[in-house]
C-alpha cells in the first residue's frame, strides 16, 4: 500500500514516470474509470500505456516534434489524459483550454501559444477550432473523440483519435522501440505544459512549467498529506486549472492511485458519491455550492429532521471550534458528537460523496469562515492551500491538528514564503514556473531572483501560517484610511443560500456598497411557496419582496463589522456575472477592473442621491449571439 | 441547411394518404387531404390552429378512424390496424400535449416504449434467467447507448418524470417514441413551450435521429416554428381549415402566394424565433 514515492531527479520526467508506473501496475491495476452508459469502465495501466503510445506515434506520424504544442479541449476524460500524455511523450507541450472558452478565447491561445495539433472531444470544440483554423496557420491538425454529429465533417485535417491511434500502430509494427526510446530522450528541465492564466485584468499569460517543477510540486505536498496507490480520486474539474493538473498528473501519477471520470459534467456530483473518493481538491465555489444544497435541503425537509440538523451542526460546530483552538475535547462533547455523526453527520457526508474522504482541500480563491467552518463541524477535514499556477500548483497547506479557517496554512517541503516590505506575498521553490511564453516583460516582473511575485497581500501569523488578505490591487481603502479586502465581505454574504454572487464596491469611497446576484433556483423556488409570480431572472430580481430577503442576508453579514466597512446600499443585478461576459475569470474570480467598467452606471448611481438606476446593455449567449436588454434597477438602502 | 435524402431512397415512399375525410359532427377537420412522406425525410405539416394538423396525425397513428379515404404504411394498407398494431409496425409518435407518466423514473418511460420487443414469458420473467436476463441486458444497452446518449439525459435517468422541467419531459417523451425504434416518428409539435436553447437541442436530435446511420428515422413534423421548419425540413405540407392548399420543398413554400395569405403572413401570430 504506502510504496515509497520515487525519488525525483532532474533526468526523471512526466512520461518516464508513466512508463514505470505501466510496468510495475501493468494489467493488474486500475488507473482510470469513466461512467460510460451509466456503467463504471475501468483501464488498467495496460490500457492506459497502449493508448498513450499508439496516440503519442500517431501524433508523431502527423508530423509533431520536439518542443511543438498540442492543445486539448473537452470535459474530463480518458482520452483527454491518454492525449496529454501522449504529446508529453512526444516531447511536445500540453496547453489545455477551458472546455466552455469562446472563440475568441480559443483563438488567443492556440495562436499565441502556436499549436500544431488540437485535440477536442465533441462536435463543439472541433467546430471551435474550425472556426479559428485558418487565423491560426500553424495549427496543422484537429483530432477529435466522440463521433456524434460529426457525420458531415469531411475536411482533410480532421481525424478521430482512432484513426491517429491506427497511424501510431502501423508506425510501432516498422519501429517498435520507438516509443520508448522517445520518451528515454526527455529531460527533467524540459518544458512540459504551457499552462494560460486566467487573467483577472489583462489577457492571459502563457506560464511555462518543466516536468521537474510539475513532479518536486505533486512530491512535496504528498510529503504532506501521504496518498496510496489504492485511493481513489474524482476528476471532474477542468484539466485546464493547474489544480487538476497537479492531483490527477503531478500527485496521481507519482502515488498510482485510481482517477475517476465523471459520466457528464451534470453528474458530476452523482458520481462522486458512487466512487467516495479519498482526497479532494475543488475551489471554494463549489463547496460552496455544497452547503448552500444542505442549507437548501434543511429548509425544505420535516420538522424533527430539521431538529435533529440544528443539533448535530451545534455540536459540530462546538467540537470543531475546540479543535480549532487546539483544545481537549471533554468526554460528554465528545459522546455528542458521536451521537451527533450517527444521526446526521454521516448521512450528510455520505450524500455529498465525503464518507471515505481523508483530505479535502481548497484554493484557487478565498473561502468565507462560514462555510469553511462548516465543513469542520460536520467532521470533514477541509484544509485551505494557496498557490498560484506559476508555482505548479501550491505551495502552502494546513496541516492535519493545525486548522485555522482564517489562515491558509504553512509552506509544503523545499518552499520558502516570504513577505516583502510592501506586503506582497513572495515564495521560492523547485517547483518555480520558468517564465511566460514570449512575455519578456512579465516574466521579469514575476521572477526577481528566483523568487515568484504572487501580486497578493498578505502576512504570516504568530503561528508561522500565511495569512492571504487580497489581491494586492484588490484592497479597498475605507474612508478612515483603514485597507479592507472586498472578497472578505462577498465570501460572507455567499455563505447565504439566496446569494450566488456579490460583489463590493467602497474603495476610497464614503460608504460600502454591493451588488448582488440572486442564486435563481433557490430564490426562485422560495418566491413560488410565497406565490410570488415571475417569468425571468430579470423579473424575479427586482421584486421588493426578494429585495427584503436579500436586505436580511446583508444585515447577517454586515454584523460584527466595524461601521465603515458595514453595506450601506445595494442593488440586485439582473443577471448573474458569468465568464461568457468576460465578468468572471474562466476559474470564476471577479474581474473587478471590468465590471467597475461595465457597471459604471450602476456603481455611479450607488453614490448618488436616487432609488434608481436605468440600465441598457447587451448580454452574450455561450454561442456569442447577444441580447439587449433594457431595465430600471431599484437600489436599496440599509437603515442601521 | 436543406438535406436531400440519399438517391436510392428518393423514391421509396413509406407512407401514403389518400384522399382522407374526417368530420366531426357538422365540422370538417379534414377535407380530402394527400399526403406522400418519402422515406428518409422530414416531411412538415404545417397550418394556422385549427388547420387539422393534430386530426391527421391521429389518423396516421389510428387514434381517429377517418370517414373516407386511405392510409398506406410500406404500400400495407393500415385503415383496420388498432394504434398498438401501428406502432408494432414501426409507426411511434409524440404528443403536442406530454403524455408520459409522470409518477414513473425517466428510465422507466423509456423502458415502456420497449414493451413491443419483451417476448419473454411471465415463468422466465418471474426468475429472471436465460433468455429474460438476456433480453433485458440487451434493451438496457439500446436504451443507454442509442437514447440516453443521444438525447444527453444521463443526468435525470432516475429522476421522477413529473418533477422535471418541461424541455427536459419534452426530450424524454422523443426518447420514450425513440425506444419503439420506428422507421415513421410523428412529431406533435415538439418545440411548442421550449425557449431558445431548449429549441436548438430538439432540432439538433430530430436531425440526428433523422441522418445518424445508426437511426435513419423517417420523421412527420407538425409544428409552428417556422425558422426551424423551413431549416430542417426536406418538404412541408400545408393545410388550412382541412384543406391542402400546398406541398413541396420549403423554398417553394416560403414563396407560395396562397400559403403567405393564409398561414406565413401573420407573421406577427407566429413570429420565427430569429
Amino acid at each position: 500500500m504506502t510504496a515509497p514515492l520515487p525519488e525525483i531527479t532532474k533526468d526523471l520526467t512526466i512520461p518516464k514516470l508513466f512508463l514505470k508506473q505501466c510496468k510495475k501496475y501493468g494489467p493488474n491495476k486500475v488507473a482510470m474509470r469513466e461512467k460510460e452508459f451509466g456503467i463504471w469502465k475501468p483501464y488498467t495501466w495496460q490500457d492506459y500505456y497502449e493508448n498513450v503510445k499508439y496516440l503519442c506515434l500517431g501524433m508523431l506520424q502527423l508530423g509533431l516534434q520536439k518542443g511543438d504544442k498540442v492543445a486539448m479541449m473537452g470535459d474530463n476524460r480518458p482520452e483527454g489524459l491518454w492525449a496529454e500524455m501522449a504529446a508529453l511523450c512526444a516531447g511536445g507541450i500540453g496547453v489545455w483550454l477551458f472546455q466552455d472558452c469562446m472563440v475568441d478565447e480559443v483563438k488567443y491561445i492556440i495562436d499565441h501559444s502556436d499549436t500544431k495539433i488540437f485535440v477536442g472531444e465533441t462536435q463543439e470544440e472541433v467546430d471551435k477550432a474550425l472556426a479559428i483554423k485558418e487565423d491560426c496557420p500553424k495549427l496543422k491538425w484537429i483530432i477529435w473523440d466522440d463521433p456524434k454529429g460529426m457525420r458531415h465533417y469531411k475536411q482533410p485535417f480532421l481525424k478521430s483519435i482512432k484513426e491517429v491511434q491506427a497511424l501510431g500502430r502501423e508506425l510501432d509494427k516498422k519501429e517498435p522501440k520507438l516509443f520508448e526510446d522517445l520518451i528515454e530522450r526527455g529531460h527533467g528541465d524540459d518544458i512540459c505544459l504551457l499552462f494560460y492564466t486566467s487573467g483577472t485584468t489583462a489577457l492571459p499569460k502563457g506560464a511555462l512549467l518543466s516536468h521537474y517543477n510539475m513532479l518536486t510540486m505533486g512530491r512535496n505536498l504528498m510529503s504532506v498529506d501521504p496518498c496510496y496507490d489504492t485511493d481513489d480520486f474524482v476528476s471532474y474539474l477542468p484539466f485546464a486549472w493547474i489544480g487538476e493538473q497537479m492531483m490527477s498528473i503531478s500527485c496521481g501519477l507519482q502515488v498510482g492511485y485510481t482517477l475517476n471520470f465523471p459520466e457528464e459534467p451534470e453528474t458530476a456530483q452523482e458520481n462522486i458519491r458512487e466512487i467516495g473518493p479519498h482526497v479532494m481538491f475543488a475551489p471554494p465555489r463549489l463547496y460552496e455550492g455544497m452547503t448552500r444544497r444542505v442549507q437548501v435541503k434543511y429548509i425544505d425537509s420535516t420538522w424533527i429532521k430539521r431538529k435533529f440538523y440544528e443539533f448535530s451542526m451545534k455540536v459540530g460546530y462546538h467540537v470543531a471550534d475546540l479543535k480549532f483552538k487546539k483544545k481537549p475535547i471533554p468526554l460528554h462533547w465528545r459522546l455528542l458528537n458521536w451521537l451527533a455523526y450517527i444521526l446526521v453527520q454521516k448521512k450528510l457526508r455520505d450524500h455529498l460523496g465525503m464518507s471515505r474522504l481523508r483530505h479535502a482541500y481548497t484554493g484557487g480563491a478565498a473561502m468565507g469562515p462560514d462555510h469553511f467552518k462548516f465543513f469542520h463541524a460536520l467532521g470533514v477535514n477541509l484544509k485551505q492551500i494557496y498557490g498560484q499556477t506559476e508555482i505548479a500548483g501550491i505551495s502552502i497547506v494546513h496541516r492535519d491538528g493545525d486548522v485555522k479557517f482564517d489562515t491558509v496554512g504553512i509552506p509544503i517541503p523545499e518552499t520558502e514564503v516570504k513577505i516583502t516590505e510592501q506586503g506582497e506575498i513572495i515564495s521560492r521553490s523547485p517547483s518555480v514556473f520558468q517564465g511566460y511564453y514570449k512575455n519578456e516583460e512579465a516574466t521579469k516582473k514575476t521572477l526577481v531572483n528566483g523568487w515568484l511575485y504572487s501580486g497578493d497581500r498578505g502576512f504570516i501569523d504568530e503561528d508561522g501560517h500565511l495569512v492571504v488578505f487580497d489581491r494586492s490591487k484588490d484592497v479597498m481603502t475605507l474612508r478612515d484610511g483603514r485597507p479592507f479586502s472586498p472578497q472578505y465581505l462577498e465570501t460572507r454574504l455567499k455563505f447565504s443560500p439566496y446569494i450566488q454572487e456579490a460583489w463590493v464596491i467602497g474603495d476610497k469611497r464614503p460608504y460600502v456598497t454591493a451588488v448582488m446576484c440572486i442564486d435563481y433556483n433557490v430564490v426562485g423556488k422560495w418566491a413560488d411557496e410565497r406565490k410570488l409570480n415571475y417569468t425571468s431572472y430579470q423579473e424575479l430580481s427586482q421584486k421588493p419582496e426578494v429585495y427584503k430577503l436579500v436586505k436580511e442576508q446583508i444585515i447577517q453579514a454586515n454584523k460584527d463589522l466595524p461601521e465603515v466597512a458595514k453595506i450601506k446600499k445595494f442593488v440586485n443585478l439582473f443577471k448573474v456575472f458569468d465568464a461568457d461576459d468576460d465578468e468572471l475569470t474562466r476559474t470564476s474570480k471577479l474581474r473587478r477592473a471590468f465590471v467597475e467598467q461595465r457597471y459604471k452606471d450602476i456603481v455611479e448611481a450607488l453614490y448618488k442621491d436616487t432609488n434608481v438606476v436605468h440600465m441598457d446593455t447587451t448580454i452574450t449567449y455561450e454561442d456569442g449571439r447577444q441580447q439587449r436588454i433594457k431595465i430600471d434597477l431599484a437600489i436599496e438602502k440599509i437603515e442601521d | 441547411m436543406v438535406n436531400t435524402p440519399p438517391k436510392s431512397q428518393q423514391d421509396e415512399i413509406l407512407l401514403k394518404v389518400e384522399d382522407i375525410h374526417m368530420t366531426f359532427g357538422k365540422v370538417q377537420a379534414l377535407i380530402g387531404v394527400n399526403l406522400e412522406v418519402k422515406k428518409g425525410e422530414i416531411h412538415s405539416i404545417i397550418g394556422p390552429n385549427g388547420a387539422g394538423k393534430t386530426v391527421l396525425m391521429n389518423c396516421i397513428n389510428g387514434l381517429y378512424k377517418p370517414q373516407k379515404g386511405d392510409i398506406y404504411f410500406k404500400g400495407q394498407r393500415i385503415n383496420h390496424l388498432k394504434p398498438y398494431q401501428r406502432a408494432q409496425l414501426g409507426i411511434g409518435r409524440t404528443f403536442q400535449k406530454i403524455e408520459l407518466f409522470k409518477g414513473m423514473t425517466v428510465l422507466d418511460n423509456i423502458r415502456l416504449g420497449r414493451h413491443v420487443f419483451l417476448k419473454s414469458g411471465i415463468i422466465s420473467g418471474s426468475i429472471y434467467v436465460g433468455k429474460t436476463k438476456k433480453e433485458e441486458l440487451e434493451h438496457r444497452k439500446f436504451i443507454e447507448e442509442e437514447i440516453i446518449d443521444l438525447l444527453e439525459i444521463e443526468h435525470i435517468r432516475h429522476k421522477t418524470v413529473g418533477m422535471l422541467p418541461y424541455g427536459l419531459q419534452k426530450r424524454v417523451e422523443l426518447g420514450r417514441a425513440l425506444a419503439l425504434e420506428p422507421e415513421l416518428l410523428i412529431l406533435d409539435e415538439p418545440l411548442a413551450g421550449l425557449n431558445l436553447e431548449e429549441v436548438e437541442d430538439m432540432a439538433r436530435f430530430i436531425l440526428d435521429v433523422n441522418e445518424e446511420e445508426r437511426w435513419k428515422v423517417t420523421c412527420i413534423l407538425v409544428e409552428h416554428d417556422m425558422g426551424v421548419v423551413m431549416d430542417i425540413s426536406h418538404r412541408v405540407l400545408v393545410l388550412n381549415f382541412g384543406n391542402p392548399i400546398a406541398d413541396g420543398p420549403p423554398e417553394e413554400i416560403q414563396k407560395n402566394p396562397e400559403v403567405i395569405r393564409a398561414y406565413l403572413g401573420e407573421e406577427d401570430l407566429y413570429a420565427t424565433r430569429r
